[in-house]
Order: C-alpha cells, then structure tokens, then sequence
C-alpha cells in the first residue's frame, strides 16, 4: 500500500553527532513503519540506513548526539542553515548525554590519559546539546526516546503543528498503572519524583528505582528528594551520582548536584 | 600486460549503512596501493575515565551508552567481570536467561545487519528502502526477524535499546509464565523465517576470497560460545579471559587516531564467521545441518560468508531460545547477591560483532578505580585493512572508482563495523595503574 500524500514528498534528514546511536536506531527499529515513512517523506541523509547528503537543503532534520569538537560546531551552523524544523532528540542533543560527565572534570587531563598522543584529538572541553549553539524548534528527551514520540513528532510535523508533550513526572505514570512505589514502598532511591515521563515508568515497573533517562520533569522540587534520598541512609557523594548520570548536565540536575557538593563541603568546616 | 600508470584516489568521506561514522582513504599509484586508511572520526567520548568513582552497581546502565547497537553485551561483559571478581555464581536460572537476553540482541542486530546494511550492495541498491520496493518480502522478513529479537530483549529488559532489567547478579523481574509463553510460539512461528533466511544469504553471489585469517573467540565448554569460557584460536591457542592483555598488543598508526589491536602480532578477526568457524559442531543438529547444507565449506576463510554466519546464528539463536522456553519456571529470586572485594575484574562476552573484553579495578566500597574497555571493532581494524588490500587486488586495481568504492564498503561492511563503539576505545598506552 502506498501511503504517499500527494504532491513533492517532505525531505528529512537524520544528523549523527558524539553518541551511541541509539536514537537513531529508533527508527531503524521501526520495522515496517519505517517503509510507510519513507512513503510519506524523502530520506535525504541518514547515513546509517544508506542516503549520505549531510549539505542538502531538508524540511525537517532529526539531530542525534551532542556537540564534543570544533568541527561539530561548525556542523550544526551549517546543518541548521540549510534545515528548516530542527529535532532534537535523545538525551545527548538536549541536555548534553552521559559525556557531560566531562563538564565537572579536568576534560583535558582526562583526553591525555586515554590517548597517548592527544595531540590527534579534536575534543572539545565540554560535551553540550544542541540548543547550546542552535536554534531548536523541538526537544524530544529520553535515552533514548521511543518510538512513539519520534513519529508523533513526524506526523505532527506533516500537519503544520507541534506534537503534545507531557512533561509530567514519573510518578503520576506510576499511578495511573498502579504501580507499587519503589521509593516509599521497597525504599529505593528513585528518580521518578524529579523525572518527566515518557518511557512509561519501565523501570518502577521492574521493580527498581528510575535513574531519569528522560531528564528533568517541570515544576520539580529536587531538594526535596534529597530530603528521602538522606533518609534512605545514602551519602552525599551517592546523592551526586544519582543526579549525575544520562541526564548530568540538564540545568536543573546539575544545579542540584553542585547544591549537595557544596553542602557536603560546608559541613566539612 | 596491461600497463597501469594511473594515479586513483579514492576517498569516501562517510561511509554509509555502517554503524557510527568513518571514512576511507586509498591510494593507488601505477597499480600498486600507496595508502589505504580506514579512519574513524567518531569524537572521543572518554567513557572509561568518568566510569572512575562510579559504584560498580551501576556498570549495567553506564556501559549501556557506548552503543545503542548492542548494549546487552556491554551490560553482560560488566557483569561478568565484577562477578567473576566476587566469585559469584549466578546459579542456572540467571545463566538461562542472559543467554535468552543475549540471543535477542544477536537476533536485532543481525537482521539489521543484513538487511538494512548488507544485503542492499549485492543487488545494487544504496539502502533497504529503496530495495523493499522491489523486494518488499526479503526485507519484510528481515524487519520481522528484527521485531523477534528486539521483543526478545524486552522481554527481560522492558525496553531494546539501553534494557533497564539487567543487574549484578541477575535481574530486576522474572518474566510471568504467560509472557514466557507468548514469545515462545512467536519464536517458533519464527523459525521458518529464519531457516529461508540462511538458505537466501548462501545463494546471494559472492566473490571468492579465501584467506588463511587467525581468529579468536570464547571457547565455552559445550556450548556456542557467548557468555563463558577461555578465548581460544583456530591456531590451537587458549587463554583465560584475565590474561587477554598479554596476548593483546594495541599499537597507534602514525597520524591516525586508529588503534590496532594484533594478537601475536598478527591482525586476526573476532565475531560471527570466527565463531562459527570455530564452533560448528557446538550448534544444535538441525542447525548444524543447515550449515552445511548451505554448501559453504566450513571453517570458511571467506569474509563475504559473513552474511550467511548472521544468517545461522539468527537460526541458532531462535532454535535455543525455543528449548530454554520450553522448560521456563519463574524463580524464587530473579538475582542473587554480588559483593566485589577490592581488586581487579574481567570479563568478556561475545557480542553481535565479536569479543568484548572489559577489566575493571575496584576499591574496597565497590567503586571503580580503573576500567578497561576493547571492543570488538577495535580487534577487527587491522583485520579490515588487510582484507581490504587483499580483496582490491583481487578485485582488479584498474577498475573504474565507482567499482573500486563499492567494492571497498562492501568488504567492510562484512565486519559490520560498529565504529560508535570502537572509537570511544581508542587508547595507546594500556599502563594506567
């Protein structure tokens, strides 16, 4: 069945910067989806599944991963001159990824400890998302994000309108499965409390505490969690990585790690 | 004799349907090859130095992120190296079920790999998409077999990509009889598929490129190797997963940021034509005999047979998932528990692609002091660029460039390079106490 609207078919563009390629692989998971896509919209760049046009002039570009060297910087400018809806998606392109880890670090000390010639290497001291450097026309967080959201967002898109995001909190997803909380219940250290939902609370429904794949929910009190994470017996520095982790550098999580260092540092005195 | 005296230089500057991003550099001058550089660009993104002060329980979902492709491995190879430290033994329920884990991750990334990567260079198309229209029902099996080994992985990870059940020691939830039951029959319903898939990938054409190439993966005792065993050689070599670095040397090519991993100094291959290679006779017979019904003469020193190794793994894997479903019972406890001493810890598993080795050092509370990491990828580059001299010669140097470039992506897509992993590895000196 072609699926095809009438008239000259959309371009879209998938963009890989430092990353996993998970998110990308959001689509090449699509299965037969993915054929109904390339029905509705011209695949333009997507190296991974075969088109290689990264200068071509596209409608709407899906951007992968963060910006980690001089050269990714130029990329984006010139990749947001010639898109005109840029995505950004996944937990790198919005808020840094697990590399960010390297913003509260020598990152320097850090490249010349892995590499015994650094010299080679074009890295850039921070690991920073897309809306750093570019104007975004959407964010869709996860790591990685499902499927669901990345074709909503198409889909959409094709409409003339923005996709419907929640950014409710894990917890309320607990609730409408009528999940047993892990935190109160089982006292686990979980996230659900700060995070925006959109996984579909896996990991509470696993059994376990969330670690924010999805990043920082809106309206969300993170000293009160530290409160429970404290009477669930966990040190500072155990409090710090449970912040720092997929979602290290989103403002509020960062902010919230630095508060507990700084804390910790005061007590010391 | 035809004299050659053109000067063709081929660059490539990002190589399509392979995993990560790389690009390729070749030098021909009157018919000999001046250079030939495989060069990964893939930025650093230094995962075993902030691994440094992390908590070894949390290995499973920080490993996770080097690659989306196959994160089962890297979750399974952490694992194995903090509880081969603890001397933990997970009991065979556990065992079991990272088998079944690991089989959906095979199953995920072999079809994607043959399908959507491979299979469009042997029938002239630049992508899946453009060959599912006329093909549509290859490349609709392809995506169903995807879809299994994908629902595989949920099944005891919630999610494929970055799962979130696996834990030290075991897993977070038991899957329930009835889903157990569910994903068997739609196993079997399965088989058929994926036994047409092994005899379409051995009928595609492919050119002759034998080579006496040295290959190494684990050695587990009277199994096909995936989660356990020594590494062994086709060269009659074995040693423990702990000594992998007296055995393996990486060295830096001048100017590149590449790394070569040689073993005995000596390039060698890792991943599913090694394995199968070396553990034919370890597959369940109805396997075995497709195998060699194929008319493929195991072990084949042909890289191009790749694709059909994919092909009966997928086989493999669907036919052992079946019989590890077959009994399935829900345990008492889905994990036991593992408390590291202070030391050092490896472990290795076979992943899609081939052996992944992990080390760590932990310290007395369980954090890490040190980590290790060396991919598959990483083994295979200097495997690759002496596949690639040896298949451009066969090839014909003078051949036009357009043929000498897809020539070239083709042999290296039979490594299924997953340069998003290698890269994060690249490292010179291994002395970092």
């Amino acid at each position: 069945m072609d699926t095809s609207p009438p008239g000259i078919k959309p371009r879209l563009a998938v963009h890989k910067f430092a990353s996993c390629d998970g998110c990308q692989l959001t689509f090449l998971n699509m299965g037969e989806t993915l054929l109904q896509l390339a029905d509705m919209v011209e695949l333009v760049h997507f190296a991974e599944a075969g088109p290689v046009a990264p200068d071509a002039d596209v409608d709407i570009a899906f951007i992968e991963g963060s910006v980690t060297t001089e050269h990714d910087l130029e990329r984006i400018r010139q990749i947001r001159s010639h898109s005109g809806f840029i995505v950004a998606f996944g937990a790198c392109a919005t808020a840094g990824g697990i590399q960010a880890l390297r913003n509260f670090a020598d990152a320097a000390e850090w490249v010349s400890a892995v590499y015994a010639s650094p010299e080679y290497i074009d890295s850039l001291a921070t690991s920073t998302p897309m809306s750093d450097h570019i104007t975004v026309d959407l964010e869709i967080w996860g790591c990685p994000p499902n499927r669901d959201q990345v074709l909503g967002a198409i889909r959409a898109w094709l409409y003339g309108t923005l996709p419907a995001q929640s950014q409710d909190k894990v917890c309320m997803e607990c609730k409408r499965q009528q999940a047993v909380c892990v935190l109160v219940a089982r006292g686990m250290p979980c996230m659900g409390p700060v995070t925006q939902t959109g996984c579909g609370a896996l990991c509470p429904s696993f059994g376990r505490g969330c670690y924010s794949c999805y990043g920082p929910a809106e309206a969300l009190n993170t000293d009160s969690l530290c409160g429970w994470f404290e009477g669930l017996g966990l040190l500072p520095a155990d409090i710090t990585r449970q912040f720092r982790h997929v979602s290290n550098s989103a403002p509020q999580f960062r902010d919230a790690a630095a508060n507990i260092i700084a804390t910790d540092a005061g007590h010391g005195h | 004799m035809v004299t050659n005296t053109r000067t063709v230089a081929v660059h490539v500057p990002v190589l399509a349907r392979v995993e990560g991003e790389g690009a390729l550099h070749l030098r021909i001058r009157d018919s000999q090859i001046e250079e030939l550089r495989l060069e990964i660009y893939e930025p650093p993104r230094l995962f075993e130095k902030f691994l440094e002060g992390r908590s070894y329980e949390e290995l499973p979902e920080l490993v996770a992120r080097i690659c989306g492709i196959c994160p089962v491995a890297y979750q399974m190879s952490a694992i194995n190296a903090v509880e081969s430290l603890a001397e933990t033994d997970p009991g065979p329920w556990v065992k079991a079920m990272r088998r079944l884990m690991y089989y959906g991750e095979w199953i995920q990334s072999h079809a994607l790999h043959i399908h959507l990567l491979a299979a469009p260079d042997f029938f002239g198309y630049d992508s899946a998409i453009a060959m599912a229209k006329d093909h549509p029902r290859l490349v609709r099996r392809g995506m169903r077999l995807q879809d299994l080994g994908n629902a595989l992985i949920r099944l005891l990870g919630a999610r494929s990509i970055h799962p979130v059940g696996v834990k030290m020691g075991g897993f977070h939830r038991a899957p329930a009889l009835k889903e157990a039951t569910a994903l068997k029959v739609q196993l079997e319903d399965a088989l058929q598929d994926a036994e047409d898939l092994v005899a379409w990938a051995a009928g595609v054409g492919v050119p002759a490129r034998d080579q006496d190439v040295t290959l190494l993966a684990l050695d587990e005792p009277g199994n096909y190797p995936i989660l356990d065993g020594n590494i062994a050689s086709n060269r009659g070599q074995s040693f423990a997963v702990s000594e992998f670095e007296e055995h393996i040397f990486e060295h830096q090519v001048a100017g590149s940021t590449a790394l070569f991993s040689l073993f005995d100094h000596q390039p060698y291959l890792v991943g599913p034509l090694a394995r199968l290679n070396l553990n034919l006779d370890f597959l369940p017979e109805s396997v075995r005999k497709l195998a060699v019904k194929t008319g493929i003469h195991w072990p084949s020193g042909n890289m191009f047979h790749s694709m059909t190794a994919r092909a009966i793994e997928i086989c493999y894997g669907i036919t052992d998932a079946i019989r590890i479903l077959e009994d399935y019972g829900e345990p008492g406890h889905a994990s036991v528990p593992v408390r590291p001493p202070e030391g050092v810890g490896y472990g290795a598993t076979e992943a899609p692609r081939g052996l992944l080795w992990h080390k760590y050092e932990l310290d007395g509370k369980g954090l890490i002091r040190s980590a290790r990491i060396v991919p598959p990828t990483s083994q295979n580059q200097a495997r690759i660029e002496q596949d690639l001299q040896h298949s451009l010669t066969a090839f014909g140097l003078d051949r036009p460039d357009k043929e000498l470039q897809l020539h070239c992506e083709q042999v290296i897509r039979n490594f299924d390079p997953c340069i998003s992993c290698a890269t994060h590895f690249l490292r010179l000196s291994t002395e970092r106490l």
